[in-house]
């Protein structure tokens, strides 16, 4: 099998906020891909594309740097983000299959946790604000093992909101379990980001239905 | 940080309030190994004060690692642990606070408890001070260095047989040295010997563990 690779180098801008040089990556001793490279610029939403287990979370992680991958190497900004570690995670947001949302707190609780946590400071009306575009009011202080799914989602977006500081987002089948409203509101949110100079790595199922240029990596499934 | 390790440490008390009764579990089996005891071994009063500071301390150990996963393993399936992995906050420090709330939930209770076991057990006065200063300085030792392999055992799905196995050994040389001062208190002997090696088991461990937790935990990343 061989991997189809189909990726567009932007033009644009010179320094690439994020990119992989020469990626490897195998699970369990089953190459998931190898020698893959990657750069996306800010304004740039990179769509990764792959049957079900290609190795499209896999790749997530590598760039998020929670996983070391076998080969490679992943840069932000031209530094490697092993080295440079805690100024890449000031500026990135990864929203994983995992939320990170504790199920016996409560959304304010898990959100006031979550910013401290990631060094944003937010003012108390600017998480209600936020909670009220998700169409959270009044579920704030329900704990989350109470909510549906689609809403445990929700208050994990809020964070979308909050951290405005990061300029690389990661994100690993953010539509899962959202409404069409839901759906519609991150979309505007994404584009918003990538208008504002911020970057998007992204795996879906779902079509995109954005109305933004995209750059697309296929990944195949090995074996 | 410091902001991000208080939020850490509210949270996880918070979290230890609203799930007390999984928090009771090893408090109820400490109690409880304890007051069985004495109905099995028989009301021999000498008996029970030569054999009361290992049962203590045996069922300190077992009960600990009882509590041991809560650590990390709620935080490891919903997917906080990657987001505290994500944050500029070092994560060696994060571990340490995580094991002091831990600590402070788990097994001070069990430590509040002991007088009233210590009287169970018959153990003099002497034996009871020298008993409570071994498991303040022995417990913390027992947090830290299980959570090295909690950190280890995340990514399996039974890793609570295995975590016995790999913990048991290791807490041997600290059960040791704890019922021999405890035991010296009671011919009335200094063990001041006994606590200093405690301590200083403790000392390196907490200055080393930190960071070997911190490296399980991202192993169990991949």
């Amino acid at each position: 099998m061989v991997l189809s690779r189909r990726f567009f180098v932007d033009q644009r801008s010179i320094l690439p906020l994020l990119s992989a040089h020469e990626l490897s990556v195998s699970k369990r001793d089953r190459l998931l891909f190898s020698k893959i490279n990657l750069s996306v610029s800010a304004g740039d939403l990179m769509y990764i594309k792959g049957p079900n287990g290609a190795g499209k979370t896999s790749l997530l992680r590598v760039l998020t740097g929670l996983v070391s991958p076998e080969e490679g190497l992943v840069t932000y900004r031209e530094q490697d983000i092993v080295k440079f570690r805690d100024v890449f995670h000031q500026k990135l947001l990864y929203f994983g299959h995992a939320l990170g949302v504790n199920r016996s707190l409560n959304a304010l609780e898990n959100l006031h946790y979550w910013c401290s946590q990631h060094g944003v400071h937010p003012v108390e009306t600017e998480i209600y604000t936020v909670l009220g575009k998700l169409g959270l009011v009044g579920l704030e202080d329900v704990t989350v093992n109470h909510l549906s799914a689609g809403q445990q989602r929700r208050v994990a977006l809020a964070r979308f909101w909050l951290k405005t500081s990061a300029d690389v987002w990661i994100l690993d089948e953010p539509f899962t379990a959202l409404d069409v409203q839901g759906i519609a509101l991150l979309n505007k949110r994404i584009v918003e980001h990538l208008q504002q100079g911020g970057c998007v790595v992204m795996t879906s199922h779902q079509a995109l239905d954005v109305n933004y240029p995209t750059k697309e990596l296929v990944l195949e499934y090995r074996i | 940080m410091r902001d991000s390790l208080n939020a850490i440490f509210r949270r996880d008390l918070a979290l230890a309030y609203r799930q007390r009764s999984e928090l009771m579990q090893p408090m109820m089996f400490f109690i409880l190994v304890i007051s069985l005891f004495p109905l099995g071994i028989g009301p021999n009063p000498e008996i029970l004060q030569k054999v009361g500071p290992g049962v203590i301390w045996v069922a300190a150990i077992l009960s600990s690692l009882l509590g041991m996963e809560r650590l990390f393993k709620d935080d490891f399936n919903d997917g906080s642990l990657e987001q505290i992995m994500l944050s500029a906050t070092p994560l060696p420090m994060v571990v340490l606070v995580k094991v002091f709330a831990h600590w402070l939930t788990s097994i001070v209770p069990l430590l509040i408890l002991s007088p009233l076991l210590a009287l169970f057990l018959n153990l003099t006065e002497d034996m009871y001070w020298a008993l409570l200063c071994t498991l303040l300085l022995g417990t913390p030792l027992l947090s830290l260095v299980g959570a090295i392999a909690v950190g280890l055992t995340l990514g399996l799905n039974r890793g609570g047989v295995l975590l016995a196995l790999l913990l048991l050994p290791v807490f041997i040389p600290l059960l040791i040295f704890a019922t021999a001062a405890v035991e010296a208190a009671s011919l009335q002997l200094p063990y001041n010997a006994q606590l200093a090696i405690i301590g200083a088991m403790l000392l390196i461990s907490l200055a080393m563990a930190p960071f070997a937790i911190a490296y399980a935990l991202r192993v169990s990343q991949n």
